[in-house]
């Protein structure tokens, strides 16, 4: 791995001390594959382009006590949700021509 | 400035236990949390209110307060004085524009909740404070077509803050780009929100546009439709001439390749400009001309 990549890549341990999470709910998130990790002599790291996603799940499962199995179901519904407006904006423009 | 009913914005009785607030809290931010609703406006101020009620009515000595004054909050200030003169003892509270309240800014608490605790509404409750991510905020940029054919900069102020931004080339009407950490400050040291920005873009009196696609209808006289020639047409980048086939038929569409809108985030890639011909009867003609097309018609 060069240096360019390890700019992007955030420490999971400095994510979890921020946001006062296990490091396990990090793993689960993975485990559930909701989050990418990357393994970088022996500690995980989160990629800079994953924590928007990562800090979303966290705020669902801090604020709204949320579990895992909630997040997962949230997060594809969610995506579901986001195709579809996608789709409408993309059909709304096509009958404006 | 109205009262504000906290109990009935949580949906709870006023006798409701600290469990009752709690879960419906709960319960109620997870029907509108902005992660829930993202975009969506009404669900965001429908979550500002609830953890406006939720910052009140969880805290003990703001849920005390709002019970005595409630409805008489405008007189709180004078009534506690007078209160405190009586009884010759501290209140036992601390409110007004002078709260001690410390934490966080509560810029976006309703005016009332300001005038009843403060400006600065933070939790004097001990314990782990609940970090809270700053609101997201939702923008709209108007532009025109022509402004959206090459990248540009522009500034934009939101919330009092100028923000320069840059608008790649090519975006579509409705879509929604975000910038992260320009929403709302954070709660107890939780990140700042978003600011999302939905482009609208206008179409132009030439052109339409599907895509990068870009469509237009071009006037042309009977005779070069018959007889061939050439037309001018407008592109975005300038005005280019077209040869036109002779026998051309009405409603004829060509495509002029890479004349339409620049590809987002792709470049030098272009969508196509599609001309469709309009085919314009003579109008006002002379004897002669009737004469002509009579003989053209086979009728003289």
């Amino acid at each position: 791995m060069n240096q360019n990549d390890m700019e992007n890549l955030i420490a999971a341990a400095d994510i979890c001390t921020y946001h006062e999470v296990e490091l396990t709910f990090i793993s689960l998130l993975n485990e559930a594959g909701l989050l990418e990790l990357r393994v970088v002599n022996e500690s995980a790291y989160v990629p800079e382009s994953e924590l928007y996603r990562l800090e979303k799940m966290i705020r669902m499962h801090h604020e709204l006590e949320i579990n895992i199995a909630g997040i997962e179901a949230i997060t594809h519904l969610l995506e579901r949700v986001e195709q579809l407006q996608e789709e409408l904006r993309i059909l709304r423009n096509r009958i404006a021509v | 400035m109205a009262f504000i009913d906290y109990y009935q914005t949580l949906g709870v009785p006023k006798n409701a236990s600290e469990k009752d607030i709690k879960n419906a809290y709960r319960k109620q931010a997870r029907k509108y949390h902005p992660d829930l609703n993202p975009n969506d406006a009404e669900a965001n101020k429908k979550f500002q209110q609830l953890n406006e009620a939720n910052e009140v009515l969880s805290d003990p000595e703001k849920r005390k307060k709002y019970d005595k004054y409630g409805e008489n909050w405008q007189h709180g200030e004078e009534y506690e004085k007078y209160s405190r003169q009586q009884q010759g003892r501290q209140a036992e509270y601390t409110g007004g524009q002078a709260s001690s309240f410390g934490g966080f800014g509560s810029e976006d608490f309703s005016d009332f909740f300001q005038s009843m605790f403060g400006q600065a509404g933070g939790s004097t409750r001990g314990g782990r404070q609940t970090k809270f991510r700053g609101q997201d905020f939702n923008a709209e940029l108007r532009l025109q077509l022509k402004e959206v054919a090459e990248t540009h900069k522009q500034t934009l102020t939101v919330n009092g803050k100028n923000i320069r931004i840059t608008i790649p080339a090519g975006i579509e009407n409705g879509q929604t780009i975000k910038i992260t950490g320009h929403g709302g400050p954070g709660v107890n040291g939780g990140p700042a929100g978003d600011l999302f920005i939905t482009f609208l873009v206008e179409d132009d009196s030439r052109f339409k546009r599907n895509g990068s696609d870009l469509y237009a209808n071009v006037k042309l006289d009977l005779y070069t439709a018959v007889l061939g020639g050439e037309v001018t047409v407008d592109t975005l980048s300038g005005k280019v001439k077209i040869k036109v086939k002779p026998e051309t038929q009405n409603g004829t569409r060509v495509k002029l390749k890479g004349k339409g809108m620049p590809v987002y985030k792709k470049e030098n890639e272009f969508g196509d400009l599609y001309v469709t011909y309009d085919i314009q009867v003579p109008v006002n003609m002379t004897e002669k001309q009737k004469q002509l097309f009579k003989e053209l018609a086979g009728r003289s």
